[in-house]
């Protein structure tokens, strides 16, 4: 993950690995991310679904408003096994 | 009636290449404007960054041919002979030599797992996004004055146009006539400075249709395998030749990657 001050925002960018099988590839018992959570100095700034259509280790990119350098950017993500993972970073 | 629809079929199809060909870049473009590359090289450099193995010290140490630990331009001027080890080595190689003598890692340990999976990238293919986008903007000049640099480049070039195997392949069988392709993947004349420029310019790379991050060990490793020949041992005389002789006739060309593939 990568957390950038540009102009103000803070851009993030971020590499979930999960391999994101659908409902057709498992024949009927799908794999994937359901929930991200972006945090910024553990506050949730962003709470987000998404589901089986997204590809296998999806990339991502958040722009937040604001922020300053040093600001601890938390990305977590529960999937539907109920499996969660998170990353964290500071903001350069 | 009929004769125009045939004078617009032949039309059609002698239109297809250029077409397919300037889609095919246009796919390039877009795939590499959302790269997670830089992702991958973040984690190198923790893993440069992390001590390891018995001797518990990070890659930091390692001189990559520019002094220990100077990162910068030091992959554009890969490969080149190493006289501590008395023997030309690209990047992989010369990262399992300091592996091996810097952390004190077995040889056993550190090639155990060399090539990852789209679940686990290995730390090579870490190493390797982090090391290589060092040498951004830096012109590919791989050492060319030590005799065992020239008899690389030599032995590189002989085995790219070496048939063997049970189909008799050589790289050149593919890579070597203008204007070919497999699917939609023009074939490049990698003989020719032309074609060898703007792909070692970018790897290693990222491939979007397996989302993995590749290294060229990986690259000439699976070309064989596509040719059907033995495996070749990674970090071989043979496999690092070969990557001398596709440097070496790229040489000059700017470093711009690590690349994002199809």
């Amino acid at each position: 993950m990568r957390a950038t001050l540009a102009g103000g925002n803070t851009d993030v960018r971020v590499l979930m690995t999960h391999p994101m099988e659908t409902a057709q590839q498992t024949k009927g018992a799908p794999y994937f991310i359901q929930n991200i959570t972006v945090k910024v100095n553990g506050k949730p700034v962003i709470e987000g679904e998404i589901s089986q259509a997204i590809s296998r280790n999806p990339v991502f990119s958040f722009r937040l408003k604001g922020g300053a350098k040093g600001d601890k950017i938390e990305v977590s993500w529960l999937d539907n096994k109920g499996e969660t993972n998170k990353t964290e970073t500071a903001v350069a | 009636m009929m004769r125009a629809i045939t004078c617009g079929a032949v039309l059609a199809l002698a239109a297809a290449p250029a077409l397919a060909q300037s889609q095919f870049e246009k796919y390039q473009r877009m795939t590499a404007e959302g790269s997670p590359v830089e992702l991958f090289e973040l984690v190198g450099e923790d893993l440069w960054k992390k001590p390891q193995g018995p001797n518990n010290v990070s890659l930091e140490k390692c001189d990559l041919g520019k002094g220990p630990g100077v990162l910068r331009g030091a992959y554009a001027a890969l490969p080149r002979y190493f006289k501590d080890a008395d023997r030309v080595m690209d990047l992989e190689t010369r990262l399992l030599h300091c592996m091996t003598t810097v952390q004190g890692r077995s040889p056993e340990e550190a090639t155990k797992r060399l090539f990852g999976n789209a679940d686990k990238p290995s730390e090579m293919e870490y190493l390797s996004a982090y090391v290589a986008a060092q040498s951004q903007g830096m012109k590919l000049a791989p050492g060319s004055t030590h005799p065992k640099e020239k008899e690389s480049y030599e032995l590189g070039k002989a085995l790219f146009f070496h048939r063997a195997g049970a189909w008799d392949f050589s790289c050149a069988s593919c890579h070597g006539e203008e204007d070919k392709r497999i699917r939609m993947s023009e074939l490049p004349v990698l003989s020719t400075p032309k074609a060898a420029r703007p792909v070692m310019a970018t790897w290693p790379a990222y491939r979007v249709s397996n989302s993995q991050f590749k290294t060229m060990q990986w690259r000439i490793n699976d070309c064989y395998r596509q040719m059907r020949m033995p495996e070749p041992v990674f970090g071989s005389e043979a496999t690092v030749a070969m990557n001398m002789y596709l440097t070496t006739t790229a040489k000059g060309e700017t470093y711009r990657g690590p690349g994002t593939k199809r």
